[in-house]
């Protein structure tokens, strides 16, 4: 047994000695760390990242060495986050909503360390936010739902009431109403990111309802698949889930983190990392579809055309004139909604068939 | 050869003792064998995951913090569990007690007074056994089974903490997301030692908690109630113990150290309330009382070992890269042996090598 201990304390030591420099080498390494609120292969939210950094340690071979921490409940992170900062990450990704106010604490604390929070608002000066305009991705798909359903309804699988789901459903309905005015959206709140149960319900209730295209603001392919089952059309959401229905998927929207966090931690290589706010989009490449399958030509031609107008910033989403769900008047003929309302927004447009839960 | 279990005739005092330790002896064989198996050296993983959460001060502080809730809430579903009161339902006493806490930081964010924190700290403890008392009530009124409603509750009360902050007690200023306000700095539990990390005197207070329920039961008539009415109810009857006090006794006093617990997390470690404040603490207790052989004072070691564990296995993903998957079947394999070996408290293992037919013709 001691001779144990003492192999056991000798290694140990060891290894201390070896982690101990590395950070301070200026800018020829760097140690690039993520924290995930899911499990690193959830083949969604969680995994999206993961395939990000994956990429990462791919682009700068032995320059960066890149470290995760899966599962990290959103309770009481902070403790995951500090012990992050302090074994020598240069740069920390913290990847989901709940992380923030732990991120800022811990960012006090460590003024030499970055850090980059995913999809929040508070920043600081060594912590930057960054996020993804995934409605501009709704909207195509609005687009795409209006000139496929017969029966002029979709419907949409929600996770929780925050304003990047209200954008959401938002976009998606302003773009179907570019196509038909009159297209109405039935939306079933699930109340989680991840829960392929509720979520294969919710599709059966919408399909019964008689809506014949579906979209989700979920990660799992349980609505797919229940779309491939009914013969209806769906949308895959954060990955590619054309597996899941190979005749029911229209399109997909895609996290691509890579590029920003390639960008981030050559910053961090070159000493040029300042805290900003970002929110990229289709234009950036954070942001892709999946090809556009099982449509008309016409109508996929009709998609491209509009991703390809987000991209030249030809078109915003949310451009006036929009109307309010109580019927008030939101953006005038021409006016376009500031980032500020965006990132807050807590009201559904008009022709949205449900009650925003308050 | 074959392996017997005998009956003891009395429980092994000394294997009382040591079954933990040889539980974890077999853990930390299994979980080296695993380690090697996946590529790591398994001294290096053991050592990343039991010894170097511990190797510095602001480590140990976030030990405490995590030790805090599991003390408290085993140490009080001891005295359930000895009673014969099977609440498992301490998470949703947990939030409970937070929320009820809650109220004065939350909705009076303005009133600063040096009452402030103490009223958190009573309303927390009311709260959480008002909670627990519900299940009390069902199963002393209407002999409901505990194990079900205390469980059920859990989601009810994980519900309305969902809908608190996403909905009334939403921060104005937070962009509608899903979390409440942070509470001024004098709704906040003291940190001890704010110099070396972030532990609060919500640890002391498990700890003087934890001893006080352990004078209760060993030192106190009321202590031999809990025992008597839980190993024999008829005995306690005749003894004029009311089952039905107890059950409501059993279920309060852990519903109030729970409550406690919930808010030393909010008020403490994380300073507001989220959609989610517990990473499943309520639950982890359960193990904790077990672990802690269902002694209070056994309660603060098990909840002390069982928050390294979490440590280490955060250390061992970012040190080892040692997926979590596998720190979580490290660490069902350690309370798996654990509570397996007490089987060698009331068994005795005979190794034989008489074929089992003989022994049944002998019989």
């Amino acid at each position: 047994m001691k001779t144990t201990l003492l192999t056991t304390l000798a290694t140990a030591t060891a290894l201390s000695l070896t982690m101990a420099p590395a950070a301070f080498a200026q800018q020829d390494t760097a140690e690039a760390c993520f924290v995930y609120v899911g499990s690193a292969t959830d083949g969604g939210w969680s995994q999206a990242h993961d395939e990000a950094r994956q990429a990462v340690d791919e682009h700068f071979g032995d320059a960066v060495t890149t470290r995760y921490v899966e599962s990290v409940p959103e309770a009481n992170s902070e403790g995951t986050i500090e012990r992050l900062a302090r074994s020598g990450c240069d740069i920390i990704f913290t990847t989901s909503f709940g992380f923030m106010d732990p991120t800022i604490a811990v960012a006090e604390r460590f003024p030499d360390v970055k850090f980059e929070h995913a999809t929040g608002y508070k920043t600081a000066d060594n912590v930057t936010v960054y996020n993804s305009r995934f409605y501009q991705g709704r909207y195509i798909q609005g687009q795409i739902a209006a000139s496929v359903s017969e029966t002029g309804t979709a419907g949409y699988i929600a996770s929780f009431p925050i304003p990047e789901v209200v954008q959401g459903i938002n976009a998606f309905l302003l773009g179907a109403q570019s196509v038909n005015p009159d297209f109405s959206l039935k939306v079933v709140w699930v109340n989680s990111w991840y829960d392929p149960g509720a979520e294969a319900d919710a599709a059966k209730v919408l399909i019964d309802q008689g809506v014949d295209v579906i979209t989700q603001h979920t990660d799992s392919t349980a609505p797919v698949q229940e779309a491939e089952a009914r013969g209806i059309k769906a949308f895959g959401q954060a990955s590619d889930m054309i597996e899941a229905g190979p005749t029911a998927q229209l399109t997909a929207i895609l996290d691509t983190w890579a590029p920003y966090y390639i960008e981030r931690v050559q910053a961090v290589l070159d000493g040029t990392w300042e805290s900003e706010s970002n929110w990229d989009g289709l234009a950036d490449g954070i942001l892709t579809m999946a090809p556009y399958t099982n449509m008309p030509d016409e109508i996929a031609a009709m998609a491209e055309e509009t991703e390809e107008a987000i991209k030249s910033g030809e078109l915003v989403v949310f451009t006036g004139p929009i109307t309010k769900q109580d019927g008030t008047v939101w953006l005038e003929e021409g006016e376009v909604a500031d980032d500020g309302t965006l990132l807050g927004l807590n009201f559904y447009v008009e022709g949205v068939d449900d009650q925003l839960p308050q | 050869m074959r392996i017997e279990l005998i009956k003891r005739g009395t429980p092994s005092a000394t294997l009382r003792y040591l079954s933990p330790i040889i539980g974890l002896t077999l853990a930390v064989i299994t979980g080296a064998i695993m380690f090697a198996i996946m590529g790591k050296d398994p001294a290096v993983a053991l050592y990343v995951y039991f010894v170097e959460p511990l190797t510095e001060a602001w480590s140990v502080h976030e030990l405490l913090i995590k030790a805090a809730p599991l003390i408290l809430m085993g140490a009080g579903l001891s005295v359930c569990y000895l009673s014969n009161n099977w609440n498992i339902g301490a998470e949703g006493q947990f939030i409970v007690g937070a929320l009820a806490g809650s109220i004065f930081p939350v909705l009076f964010t303005g009133f600063d007074s040096f009452i402030v924190l103490p009223s958190m700290v009573i309303f927390a403890m009311v709260g959480g056994a008002l909670y627990a008392g519900i299940p009390a009530l069902l199963k002393a009124k209407f002999n409901t089974n505990e194990i079900l409603t205390s469980l059920m509750l859990v989601y009810v009360a994980e519900r309305l903490l969902d809908w608190l902050v996403r909905g009334p007690w939403r921060n104005p200023g937070g962009m509608n997301f899903p979390e409440s306000v942070r509470f001024p700095e004098f709704a906040r539990i003291p940190q001890l030692m704010p110099a070396d990390g972030r532990a609060n005197w919500g640890f002391i207070a498990s700890v003087i908690v934890a001893i006080a329920i352990w004078v209760m039961l060993s030192r106190t008539l009321k202590g031999f109630e809990v025992k008597v009415i839980g190993t024999s109810p008829r005995a306690g009857r005749f003894a004029g113990f009311s089952a039905t006090n107890m059950i409501f006794f059993s279920f309060m006093l852990a519903g109030a150290c729970a409550g406690l617990a919930g808010i030393i997390e909010v008020a403490g470690a994380s300073g507001q309330l989220r959609p989610i404040i517990s990473p499943g603490y309520g639950f982890t207790a359960i193990i904790v009382a077990f672990l802690g052989r269902l002694n209070p004072l056994g309660a603060i070691v098990a909840g002390l070992v069982l928050a390294l564990t979490y440590l280490g296995g955060e250390a061992a993903q970012i040190s080892l890269q040692i997926s979590d998957k596998a720190t979580r079947v490290f660490q069902g394999a350690l309370l798996l042996y654990v509570l397996a070996c007490d089987t060698l408290i009331l068994y005795r293992v005979r190794f034989t090598r008489t074929p089992r037919a003989t022994v049944e013709a002998a019989e």
